[in-house]
């Protein structure tokens, strides 16, 4: 067993990422079930039972950070997928016809063979919710009718009024009994209830730390760049109801109190302004975008997207557990996304903000306009928006990125300078 | 003392070089931009008009998509601040400037100091800028230097949409081929670039006095048209291609004073 007394957050992190895809491989290779699942679909229950996880949205993102979209994304355009649909399930879906056609065949696929992310197994069972889009109600059933798997779906209904009804949440925490007979039937065993409160006490100690962690960017200047949460993300997504991303995070925000006492900070040299990003990262242009910013003198402090798994809840409170993934900002009205970002932009103490109009996520794109607008006459922060895509690396321009964010940063600059805009 | 200012885009590559951050000596432009040998035409172009060499530049500042390029400058600033310095050096009661370019369409909110309030650009889509009206220009055979004169006969302007230059250009050709007079053709696409451009500045917020820049400011046939939609008068810039070019060197200007 390898030690990880000593490991930097940095070696946790990769080596817990491997760690989960091994043990999925492993899980397959021994005939115990492996499901796919949504970022954002309770982990809980299947972690309660036994059930190794592989998650999609993260795997794919790999994919397009390691160059490797392309190649799936013809795969799923020679099968008719349309260009508008999410790249995340476009490259998903490709991934997993490769794999079926390795299964049938016996041989497998170039593209399979040559895909620069770790190699997952084909799922036994699915589980899905709409809580951060209704893409995946579609993109999952494909997944079940193609591989001929069951698939568990927890309908979250979208939250046009704040606070959640009490109805909503009842609805939601339902359809929790129901997964739990699913899976009872799926398993052939019964749900182990004293497991399922440790797996929730565990996920709860998980995003405490995921917290810590992204609490640091209030600090001026911040000894944590919200870049790195991009990558630390992982862990939050695939193993929040594991030990492992308690374990990395608690370490992350350890070393980042230390750099904060020792007065080292993310931005090497003087940190000159902060700035919001809205949306997911460009995956396939991570570096790209990253270094744009950074060659400017800003670092990213505000990110509402890593927020989305700050899923606190009461362990063995259904009730509260379904508010937590119903609540997260996407999922949620005009208004309240416009104060959860407020809130995002005013903790990291941002001087302007970057809005992703993400050609996959329409969900959160789509409001942008509306959004930076209201938050605009709130604040009066200068902000711009950029065309892209999560994992599509054909729907962005790097020099049209370029001339944005550096306009931005001559407002931003001419802001501080004392100069403000009426 | 001298400063210059490098806008190179992607059609047209523009030299300013000021006098003292005031008198403009030279402001040459070459229709083609990055990549070409256009950079260094237009550079030696204005040298040599103003009697000067490279190195009686106090300081240069280089904008546009090709800024990066520049080996010259000594400075890159995005062609948003270069626009709003230059405009408002040209027109200081400008509120907000309406900028087509040959793959841009642009408006930019300025406050009463001419600074960037706020800004607005075309996502990855050619309809609008001026690559559209080159397009539609050779479909129709018709200069673009002549569109204006053929928009101004114009009696009932054809609908042609903004939303894709390809779709646009098919659209063009079949009302070609329906017999429709170029007349009206010609308005319908000044009409289809100037609605593009009034949506971006209906969210800036339409204020008066409105400035347009940019090649496409040249054919008054795009300004009457974005005129009429807005319902306000459209001032043109004095010399609407180099206000970029401009800003930028008073830029330089103001950097060397402010040393």
């Amino acid at each position: 067993m390898t030690d990880t007394t000593n490991m930097l957050a940095k070696e946790l992190l990769g080596f817990y990422q491997e760690k989960l895809y091994e043990e999925a491989r492993e899980a397959k290779k021994e005939g115990k079930l492996v499901c796919w699942s949504a970022s954002v679909a309770p982990s809980e229950f299947c972690v309660a039972m036994d059930i190794a996880m592989i998650y999609p949205e993260t795997h794919a993102a790999g994919i397009g950070a390691r160059k490797g979209a392309l190649d799936m994304l013809e795969v799923a355009d020679e099968k008719g997928y349309n260009l508008d649909t999410c790249s995340y399930a476009r490259v998903n879906l490709g991934y997993m016809e490769l794999l079926k056609e390795e299964a049938l065949t016996g041989k497998t696929p170039e593209k399979l063979e040559k895909t620069p992310a770790a190699r997952i197994p084909l799922p036994d069972l699915l589980i899905t919710c709409n809580n951060i889009c209704n893409t995946l109600l579609k993109w999952y059933e494909n997944l079940a009718v193609e591989l001929n798997i069951p698939l568990i779906i927890i309908d979250v209904p979208f939250n046009h009024t704040m606070p959640i009804p009490l109805y909503a949440k009842e609805y939601i925490a339902e359809q929790f009994k129901d997964a739990i007979t699913q899976l009872e039937e799926i398993c052939g065993k019964k749900f182990d209830y004293d497991k399922f409160l440790k797996v929730q006490e565990q996920t709860q100690r998980s995003v405490a730390q995921w917290n810590r962690v992204a609490a640091l960017s209030s600090h001026k200047p911040s000894p944590l760049n919200c870049f790195d949460l991009f990558n630390y993300m992982a862990l939050i997504v695939c193993a929040r109801s594991k030990d492992y991303a308690e374990i990395t995070f608690k370490k992350f925000a350890d070393e980042l109190d230390e750099n904060l006492k020792n007065g080292i900070f993310a931005f090497k040299g003087n940190e000159q302004k902060r700035v919001t990003w809205e949306g997911i990262a460009v995956w396939p242009h991570l570096g790209h975008t990253f270094k744009g910013l950074k060659n400017l003198g800003n670092i990213m402090t505000g990110s509402a997207y890593p927020g989305l798994w700050n899923l606190s809840y009461t362990p063995g409170d259904m009730n509260s557990m379904a508010e937590a993934y119903t609540r997260i900002y996407i999922n949620t009205c005009l208004d309240n996304k416009v104060k959860v970002l407020g809130d995002v932009i005013s903790g990291g103490k941002c001087d302007g903000v970057v809005y992703h109009q993400n050609r996959s996520c329409k969900l959160m794109s789509f409001l942008n306009v509306e959004t930076a607008d209201m938050l605009q006459k709130e604040n009066g922060l200068p902000y711009v928006s950029f065309d892209g895509d999560q994992t599509d690396p054909r729907n962005f321009a790097p020099a049209q990125f370029d001339t944005r964010v550096q306009a931005l940063d001559e407002m931003m600059k001419q802001n501080k300078e004392g100069v403000p805009n009426e | 003392m001298f400063t210059m200012g490098i806008d190179i885009g992607s059609s047209s590559s523009k030299v300013v070089i000021l006098e003292d951050g005031v008198n403009i000596i030279a402001g040459e432009v070459i229709q083609i931009g990055t990549g070409s040998t256009g950079p260094k035409r237009v550079l030696d172009d204005a040298l040599s008009k103003a009697g000067l060499k490279l190195q009686d530049m106090a300081r240069i500042i280089a904008t546009g998509y090709g800024r990066a390029s520049v080996k010259e400058a000594h400075k890159q600033i995005s062609e948003i601040s270069c626009q709003a310095k230059g405009v408002f050096f040209l027109v200081p009661s400008a509120k907000i400037i309406i900028d087509i370019g040959g793959q841009d369409v642009k408006t930019i909110k300025l406050d009463s100091k001419g600074s960037v309030k706020q800004f607005f650009m075309n996502d990855k889509c050619a309809a609008g800028t001026g690559r559209f009206l080159d397009v539609m220009s050779r479909v129709l055979e018709v200069n673009l230097d002549e569109m204006e004169e053929y928009d101004s006969r114009s009696t009932e302007p054809a609908s042609i949409s903004s939303t894709c230059t390809v779709f646009a250009e098919s659209e063009v050709i079949s009302q070609l081929s329906n017999g429709v007079a170029k007349e009206n053709i010609i308005a319908g696409v000044h009409q289809s670039v100037a609605s593009k451009a009034c949506g971006l500045a209906y969210r800036c917020g339409v204020e008066e006095d409105i400035v347009m820049c940019g090649g496409v400011a040249k054919d008054l046939g795009v300004v009457r048209a974005i005129s009429k939609q807005l319902k306000k008068t459209v001032i043109v810039a004095p010399n609407p291609q180099i206000t970029a070019a401009l800003g930028a060197a008073i830029f330089a200007f103001e950097e060397v004073i402010n040393k």
